[in-house]
């Protein structure tokens, strides 16, 4: 058990405060069976070695950390990127996607199921399917598959099959609610990939450990380039796999301050937002205790953010554990924010961000303009780019009135 | 009369106990109401009551239809426990069958407080396992509620132990890998999970088989090993077809013919 990790039945903090498996109990066998093997493949030398060697050579890590040099001029402070961005498929999710699909090989299971909801984790899985010769089927909620017909091309190039899912609210929660569904059925010979550092124990610790490679690298990028460590690290957090796997590296570090910023939509007080941590209540969804949107009967609430990838209910309990200790603190960003920070991102550095990542921006900036004010220039906050922002450009477009050769004007008042 | 009761009135009669699903609220509070009142007369002999939730990850998509159209139409946790209270004065037990979430929300000894003076005689718990569950068990047994855990054809030896060690009333055995549904043809899991299930579990456990059961005949087939036969989505489904004009004597009409198949009464 690492700090702040779970135990072995999957609870963070005391048993029953955080995580668990609230799950069926046909699935618990498979569940149990994907834990095994986990834990034996992450002591296992020749897996944790192939792991590496896929992620160097088709991924493309380790990511720069890059020092925004104009931004940090404005702020005040070092402002660090660590570039997930520049990773293959634009995002951190394909550490995730490449080492279950490998634990998948590793079980020998042939068929893989995801769910997604712009399609990001949709299309890591069918990239890590194509790579590994796995069966793919995607559930997707059927608005989405409208919003994001790109991704759904993609996903189909690379030979997944796309199953829109129109329960429920036709979103992210109900295309979790099918891919488990589909799971129930088919779990001798079927592993369902997991987007997010959330659901059942395993899932939130297995998901972490895949993608804790951007903390590690980005904590010994900084000691190797700067000779310190940062005075703070941030993350944007929808189920919060980039934040997990962030954060994971710094948790023993007392020194460094970890803030992770959630999608406060049109803002947290319209109730139009998807900020779990800070604006939900502790409740049980998709198999894990947790912060959730709830109403008083205890039905899902649906989510609202500009940014399909953190339009989700619910978030990692380990998050939800390190907020309820205090080693972490949450705090939400307006869409206006993100699609600030979206712009002066672009401008400022030439690097266009996903707008999940824009939250992080917003909020990373804000943090460093306050620490510059109150240690100096040397203060250092080390900001996850999580993924790039070229499948938001619709959305951007729709935001700024891109397009127009007349118009086009996208100052903010951060540019200005 | 209490679960326990009703199955051992069955196993007098050498016969399997019939047991019925409907969600509250569906087609909406009065309706669902009159409607298990029709499924008690005409033979089944425990009912189950699903509370709707916006996330059933474990039903197809009849019983999915009819959770969002009860939602929809504005069911509340306190609709489902009038609508036990309203079913179990007939003297028939009656369960609820409930997602987690809904639970822990209400509060969970105040939820079993509220069922039992609603009169009803426990919960079906089908994405909580006894392992994960010792606030309700704590509860239930403070109310003396029945227990209702689950077991699955993928279930091990050793949690099919632990989970029947837990339950009170009945253990609900899914016959098939996969979520609630009509099927054509029984599956041929059902009877080996029932055959481990018996020599695993306490003696005096009843085994009720669910998922699938729509027809007289597949009733008759269950019955054959199994001490009860559980049929959720054929109701749900005949009351989606039907709609309210002739719903209520369709329901009766089935109830009867799945009544003559747990008694291998041709």
């Amino acid at each position: 058990m690492t700090t702040f990790g779970a135990d072995q039945a999957g609870w963070f903090g005391e048993p029953g405060a955080w995580g668990g498996r609230f799950m069926p109990e046909a699935l618990v066998a498979a569940l149990d069976e994907l834990t095994d093997a986990w834990t034996a493949a992450m002591a296992d030398p020749e897996f944790t070695g192939a792991f590496a060697r896929i992620l160097r050579e088709y991924a493309g890590t380790p990511s720069p950390l890059y020092h925004a040099e104009r931004l940090s001029a404005q702020v005040g402070a070092r402002v660090l990127l660590k570039r997930e961005d520049l990773n293959h498929t634009g995002a951190h999710k394909i550490r995730n996607v490449l080492g279950q699909a490998l634990l998948t090989k590793r079980m020998g299971k042939d068929r893989v199921i995801a769910e997604t909801g712009a399609g990001q984790h949709g299309v890591a899985s069918a990239t890590a399917a194509a790579y590994f010769g796995l069966d793919c089927t995607v559930y997707m909620g059927a608005v989405d598959t409208r919003r994001q017909a790109l991704n759904v091309a993609r996903m189909q190039l690379l030979g997944a099959r796309v199953v829109p899912v129109e329960s429920g609210s036709a979103t992210l929660k109900d295309a979790i609610n099918e891919a488990l569904r589909d799971w129930v059925a088919s779990v001798d010979h079927t592993a369902y990939l997991f987007g997010t550092a959330a659901g059942p124990h395993p899932f939130p610790s297995m998901v972490r450990d895949f993608t804790r490679g951007i903390g590690d690298e980005a904590r010994a990028q900084c000691l190797e380039q700067f000779g310190v460590l940062p005075d703070a690290v941030a993350a944007c957090v929808g189920g919060g796999s980039n934040a997990i796997g962030l954060f994971a590296a710094f948790l023993d570090d007392d020194e460094v301050a970890i803030h992770g910023y959630e999608p406060g939509g049109d803002g947290v007080e319209t109730g139009r937002h998807a900020a779990t941590i800070h604006a939900g209540e502790p409740g049980v969804l998709h198999g894990a205790r947790t912060f959730i949107l709830q109403d008083a009967d205890g039905q899902t609430i649906e989510s609202h953010s500009i940014s399909a990838g953190l339009d989700y209910p619910g978030v990692g309990p380990q998050h939800a554990h390190l907020a309820a200790t205090g080693r972490a603190s949450y705090s939400p960003v307006t869409d206006a924010e993100a699609m600030d920070a979206f712009a002066l991102l672009s401008r400022t550095e030439g690097i266009i961000p996903a707008i999940e990542s824009a939250h992080a921006v917003a909020g990373g900036l804000e943090l460093a303009r306050r620490l510059g004010a109150e240690r100096g220039p040397e203060a250092t906050v080390l900001i996850s780019l999580s993924g790039r922002g070229d499948k938001d450009m619709g959305t951007a477009i729709d935001w700024f009135g891109l397009g127009d050769t007349d118009a086009g004007d996208t100052d903010t008042e951060e540019s200005r | 009369m209490s679960v326990g009761a009703a199955f051992a009135q069955c196993r007098a009669e050498g016969r399997a106990a019939l047991i019925g699903y409907l969600p509250a609220g569906f087609p909406d509070v009065e309706g669902s109401i009159a409607a298990l009142r029709t499924m008690v007369s005409a033979g089944c002999d425990v009912i189950e009551i699903g509370l709707p939730y916006s996330d059933p990850v474990m039903d197809g998509p009849t019983i999915q239809a009819a959770a969002q159209q009860a939602l929809d139409g504005g069911v509340r946790t306190r609709d489902v426990l009038r609508t036990v209270e309203a079913v179990a004065a007939t003297g028939t037990p009656t369960l609820v069958m409930t997602y987690w979430n809904p639970v822990e929300r209400y509060g969970v000894d105040r939820f079993a407080a509220d069922l039992a003076s609603a009169g009803g005689a426990g919960l079906i718990t089908p994405d909580i396992t006894p392992d994960f569950a010792p606030e309700w068990i704590a509860a239930a047994d403070a109310h003396e509620l029945d227990k209702v855990f689950l077991v699955a054809p993928s279930s091990t030896d050793e949690r099919i132990a632990m989970t029947t060690a837990a339950c009170r009333g009945f253990v609900y055995a899914t016959a098939v890998m996969g979520v609630t549904g009509a099927r054509a043809t029984s599956s041929d899991l059902a009877g080996p999970l029932v055959a481990r299930t018996r020599a695993l579990s306490p003696a005096d456990l009843p085994i009720g088989v669910g998922l699938g059961v729509s027809t007289r005949a597949q009733a008759a087939e269950v019955a054959e090993y199994a001490d009860g036969v559980i049929v959720g989505s054929a109701f749900v489904r005949t009351l989606l077809d039907r709609g309210a004009d002739d719903g209520l004597a369709a329901l009766g009409s089935l109830t009867e013919q799945l009544s003559r198949g747990v008694r291998h009464d041709a």
